[in-house]
Protein backbone atom coordinates (compact mmCIF):
# COMPACT_ATOMS: atom_id res chain seq x y z
CA UNK A 1 0.00 0.00 0.00
CA UNK A 2 1.58 3.22 -1.12
CA UNK A 3 1.35 6.44 0.79
CA UNK A 4 -1.71 8.36 -0.39
CA UNK A 5 -2.49 11.84 0.88
CA UNK A 6 -5.98 13.29 1.36
CA UNK A 7 -5.57 15.60 -1.62
CA UNK A 8 -4.83 12.68 -3.93
CA UNK A 9 -7.98 10.85 -2.83
CA UNK A 10 -10.05 14.01 -3.29
CA UNK A 11 -8.59 14.75 -6.74
CA UNK A 12 -9.03 11.14 -7.89
CA UNK A 13 -12.64 11.05 -6.70
CA UNK A 14 -13.41 14.32 -8.50
CA UNK A 15 -11.75 13.04 -11.68
CA UNK A 16 -13.75 9.78 -11.66
CA UNK A 17 -17.02 11.63 -10.92
CA UNK A 18 -16.34 14.12 -13.71
CA UNK A 19 -15.51 11.40 -16.24
CA UNK A 20 -18.65 9.40 -15.39
CA UNK A 21 -20.82 12.53 -15.60
CA UNK A 22 -19.40 13.45 -19.03
CA UNK A 23 -20.03 9.90 -20.23
CA UNK A 24 -23.62 9.81 -18.93
CA UNK A 25 -24.41 13.20 -20.49
CA UNK A 26 -23.23 12.08 -23.91
CA UNK A 27 -25.02 8.76 -23.48
CA UNK A 28 -28.22 10.73 -22.93
CA UNK A 29 -27.50 12.69 -26.10
CA UNK A 30 -27.10 9.47 -28.07
CA UNK A 31 -30.00 7.57 -26.53
CA UNK A 32 -32.90 9.95 -25.81
CA UNK A 33 -35.83 9.84 -28.29
CA UNK A 34 -36.36 13.52 -29.24
CA UNK A 35 -34.45 16.78 -29.22
CA UNK A 36 -36.27 18.31 -26.26
CA UNK A 37 -35.25 15.32 -24.12
CA UNK A 38 -31.78 15.16 -25.65
CA UNK A 39 -31.12 18.74 -24.54
CA UNK A 40 -31.12 17.66 -20.88
CA UNK A 41 -28.07 15.40 -21.03
CA UNK A 42 -25.38 17.65 -22.52
CA UNK A 43 -26.52 20.95 -21.05
CA UNK A 44 -26.81 19.83 -17.43
CA UNK A 45 -24.90 16.60 -16.88
CA UNK A 46 -21.90 17.23 -19.16
CA UNK A 47 -21.48 20.79 -17.87
CA UNK A 48 -21.49 19.49 -14.29
CA UNK A 49 -18.95 16.80 -15.22
CA UNK A 50 -16.60 19.33 -16.81
CA UNK A 51 -17.06 21.52 -13.73
CA UNK A 52 -15.99 18.59 -11.55
CA UNK A 53 -12.88 18.01 -13.71
CA UNK A 54 -12.03 21.72 -13.47
CA UNK A 55 -12.39 21.64 -9.67
CA UNK A 56 -10.02 18.65 -9.63
CA UNK A 57 -7.54 20.68 -11.72
CA UNK A 58 -8.00 23.66 -9.39
CA UNK A 59 -6.99 21.49 -6.42
CA UNK A 60 -4.29 19.55 -8.29
CA UNK A 61 -2.09 22.45 -9.43
CA UNK A 62 -1.67 24.28 -6.06
CA UNK A 63 -1.63 21.12 -3.90
CA UNK A 64 0.55 18.73 -5.95
CA UNK A 65 2.42 20.93 -8.45
CA UNK A 66 2.80 24.02 -6.29
CA UNK A 67 1.72 26.38 -9.07
CA UNK A 68 -1.42 28.46 -9.27
CA UNK A 69 -3.47 29.81 -12.18
CA UNK A 70 -6.91 31.39 -12.35
CA UNK A 71 -7.71 29.94 -15.76
CA UNK A 72 -9.84 27.09 -14.39
CA UNK A 73 -12.04 29.59 -12.59
CA UNK A 74 -12.49 31.55 -15.82
CA UNK A 75 -13.36 28.42 -17.82
CA UNK A 76 -15.84 27.24 -15.15
CA UNK A 77 -17.49 30.64 -14.97
CA UNK A 78 -17.74 30.92 -18.75
CA UNK A 79 -19.09 27.38 -19.25
CA UNK A 80 -21.69 27.71 -16.50
CA UNK A 81 -22.81 31.08 -17.88
CA UNK A 82 -23.05 30.00 -21.52
CA UNK A 83 -24.50 26.46 -21.26
CA UNK A 84 -28.09 27.61 -20.44
CA UNK A 85 -27.96 30.30 -23.13
CA UNK A 86 -26.89 27.90 -25.88
CA UNK A 87 -29.51 25.34 -24.73
CA UNK A 88 -32.17 28.05 -24.89
CA UNK A 89 -31.04 29.06 -28.38
CA UNK A 90 -31.11 25.44 -29.63
CA UNK A 91 -34.60 24.90 -28.17
CA UNK A 92 -35.80 28.14 -29.79
CA UNK A 93 -34.44 27.14 -33.19
CA UNK A 94 -36.03 23.70 -32.85
CA UNK A 95 -39.45 25.17 -31.89
CA UNK A 96 -39.22 27.61 -34.78
CA UNK A 97 -38.62 24.79 -37.26
CA UNK A 98 -41.40 22.69 -35.72
CA UNK A 99 -43.80 25.61 -36.20
CA UNK A 100 -42.77 25.73 -39.84
CA UNK A 101 -43.33 21.95 -40.15
CA UNK A 102 -39.66 21.30 -40.85
CA UNK A 103 -38.42 17.86 -39.67
CA UNK A 104 -41.17 17.03 -37.15
CA UNK A 105 -40.49 14.23 -34.65
CA UNK A 106 -43.50 12.23 -33.33
CA UNK A 107 -41.75 11.81 -29.97
CA UNK A 108 -42.01 15.57 -29.37
CA UNK A 109 -45.86 15.40 -29.37
CA UNK A 110 -45.94 18.51 -31.56
CA UNK A 111 -45.57 16.84 -34.95
CA UNK A 112 -48.73 18.54 -36.30
CA UNK A 113 -47.39 22.00 -35.43
CA UNK A 114 -47.14 24.12 -32.31
CA UNK A 115 -50.29 24.27 -30.10
CA UNK A 116 -52.28 27.45 -29.46
CA UNK A 117 -50.66 29.69 -26.85
CA UNK A 118 -54.06 30.53 -25.27
CA UNK A 119 -53.13 34.22 -24.94
CA UNK A 120 -54.63 35.59 -28.13
CA UNK A 121 -51.17 36.26 -29.55
CA UNK A 122 -49.04 33.85 -31.53
CA UNK A 123 -45.71 32.31 -30.63
CA UNK A 124 -43.04 34.91 -29.98
CA UNK A 125 -40.64 33.23 -32.38
CA UNK A 126 -42.91 34.19 -35.31
CA UNK A 127 -43.49 37.79 -34.21
CA UNK A 128 -41.02 39.09 -36.78
CA UNK A 129 -43.21 37.65 -39.55
CA UNK A 130 -45.09 40.90 -40.24
CA UNK A 131 -41.97 42.88 -41.04
CA UNK A 132 -40.82 40.04 -43.29
CA UNK A 133 -44.08 40.21 -45.25
CA UNK A 134 -43.79 43.99 -45.64
CA UNK A 135 -40.55 43.47 -47.58
CA UNK A 136 -38.60 45.93 -45.45
CA UNK A 137 -35.05 45.95 -46.88
CA UNK A 138 -32.33 44.98 -44.43
CA UNK B 1 -3.66 6.90 -7.89
CA UNK B 2 -4.23 10.19 -9.72
CA UNK B 3 -2.70 8.61 -12.84
CA UNK B 4 -5.24 5.78 -12.85
CA UNK B 5 -8.13 8.21 -12.24
CA UNK B 6 -6.92 10.44 -15.08
CA UNK B 7 -6.71 7.47 -17.44
CA UNK B 8 -10.24 6.39 -16.46
CA UNK B 9 -11.59 9.91 -17.01
CA UNK B 10 -9.79 10.21 -20.38
CA UNK B 11 -11.34 6.96 -21.61
CA UNK B 12 -14.79 8.08 -20.38
CA UNK B 13 -14.49 11.41 -22.20
CA UNK B 14 -13.18 9.67 -25.33
CA UNK B 15 -16.16 7.31 -25.34
CA UNK B 16 -18.46 10.31 -24.80
CA UNK B 17 -16.92 12.08 -27.81
CA UNK B 18 -17.48 8.97 -29.93
CA UNK B 19 -21.17 9.01 -29.01
CA UNK B 20 -21.34 12.73 -29.82
CA UNK B 21 -19.83 12.01 -33.25
CA UNK B 22 -22.45 9.31 -33.79
CA UNK B 23 -25.24 11.78 -32.99
CA UNK B 24 -23.55 14.39 -35.22
CA UNK B 25 -23.49 11.99 -38.16
CA UNK B 26 -26.96 10.55 -37.60
CA UNK B 27 -28.93 13.73 -36.91
CA UNK B 28 -31.86 13.47 -37.63
CA UNK B 29 -32.64 17.20 -37.30
CA UNK B 30 -30.31 20.17 -37.73
CA UNK B 31 -30.76 21.23 -34.10
CA UNK B 32 -29.52 17.75 -33.07
CA UNK B 33 -26.33 18.33 -35.00
CA UNK B 34 -25.81 21.76 -33.41
CA UNK B 35 -26.30 20.21 -29.97
CA UNK B 36 -23.83 17.42 -30.80
CA UNK B 37 -21.20 19.97 -31.92
CA UNK B 38 -21.71 22.00 -28.73
CA UNK B 39 -21.26 18.89 -26.58
CA UNK B 40 -18.20 17.89 -28.61
CA UNK B 41 -16.60 21.27 -27.79
CA UNK B 42 -17.34 20.90 -24.06
CA UNK B 43 -15.86 17.38 -24.10
CA UNK B 44 -12.77 18.70 -25.91
CA UNK B 45 -12.30 21.23 -23.08
CA UNK B 46 -12.55 18.35 -20.59
CA UNK B 47 -9.94 16.40 -22.57
CA UNK B 48 -7.53 19.38 -22.54
CA UNK B 49 -7.94 19.79 -18.76
CA UNK B 50 -7.29 16.06 -18.24
CA UNK B 51 -4.20 16.19 -20.47
CA UNK B 52 -2.80 19.01 -18.36
CA UNK B 53 -3.35 17.09 -15.13
CA UNK B 54 -1.61 14.08 -16.69
CA UNK B 55 1.39 16.08 -17.89
CA UNK B 56 1.50 18.40 -14.87
CA UNK B 57 1.82 21.50 -17.04
CA UNK B 58 -0.50 24.50 -17.19
CA UNK B 59 0.36 25.58 -20.73
CA UNK B 60 -2.86 24.76 -22.57
CA UNK B 61 -5.42 26.55 -20.39
CA UNK B 62 -5.61 29.41 -22.89
CA UNK B 63 -6.57 26.87 -25.55
CA UNK B 64 -9.37 25.51 -23.35
CA UNK B 65 -10.61 29.02 -22.62
CA UNK B 66 -10.58 29.95 -26.32
CA UNK B 67 -12.39 26.71 -27.17
CA UNK B 68 -15.12 27.52 -24.63
CA UNK B 69 -15.62 30.99 -26.12
CA UNK B 70 -15.51 29.95 -29.78
CA UNK B 71 -17.82 26.99 -29.13
CA UNK B 72 -20.43 29.22 -27.53
CA UNK B 73 -20.24 31.83 -30.29
CA UNK B 74 -20.47 29.10 -32.93
CA UNK B 75 -23.54 27.51 -31.34
CA UNK B 76 -25.31 30.87 -31.07
CA UNK B 77 -24.41 31.70 -34.69
CA UNK B 78 -25.80 28.37 -35.96
CA UNK B 79 -29.04 28.85 -33.99
CA UNK B 80 -29.35 32.45 -35.14
CA UNK B 81 -28.97 31.32 -38.72
CA UNK B 82 -31.73 28.71 -38.28
CA UNK B 83 -34.01 31.23 -36.58
CA UNK B 84 -33.60 34.25 -38.84
CA UNK B 85 -31.83 33.05 -41.99
CA UNK B 86 -29.12 35.58 -41.17
CA UNK B 87 -26.46 35.88 -38.47
CA UNK B 88 -25.89 39.63 -38.15
CA UNK B 89 -29.03 41.50 -39.12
Amino acid sequence: MMDVGPFEILISALLVIGGVFALVGSWGLARMPSLMTRLHGPTKVTTLGVGSLLVASMIFFPAIQGTYSAHELLITLFLFLTAPISANMIAKAHLHRQGRHIDPNPMDDIAEGLPDTGLGTGWATFQGLDTDQLNIPR
Amino acid sequence: MIGIAVLFAISCVGLAMTMNLWRLARGPTTADRILALDTLTINAIALIVLMQIQQGSAVYFEAALLLAMVGFVGTVAYCKFLLRGDIVE
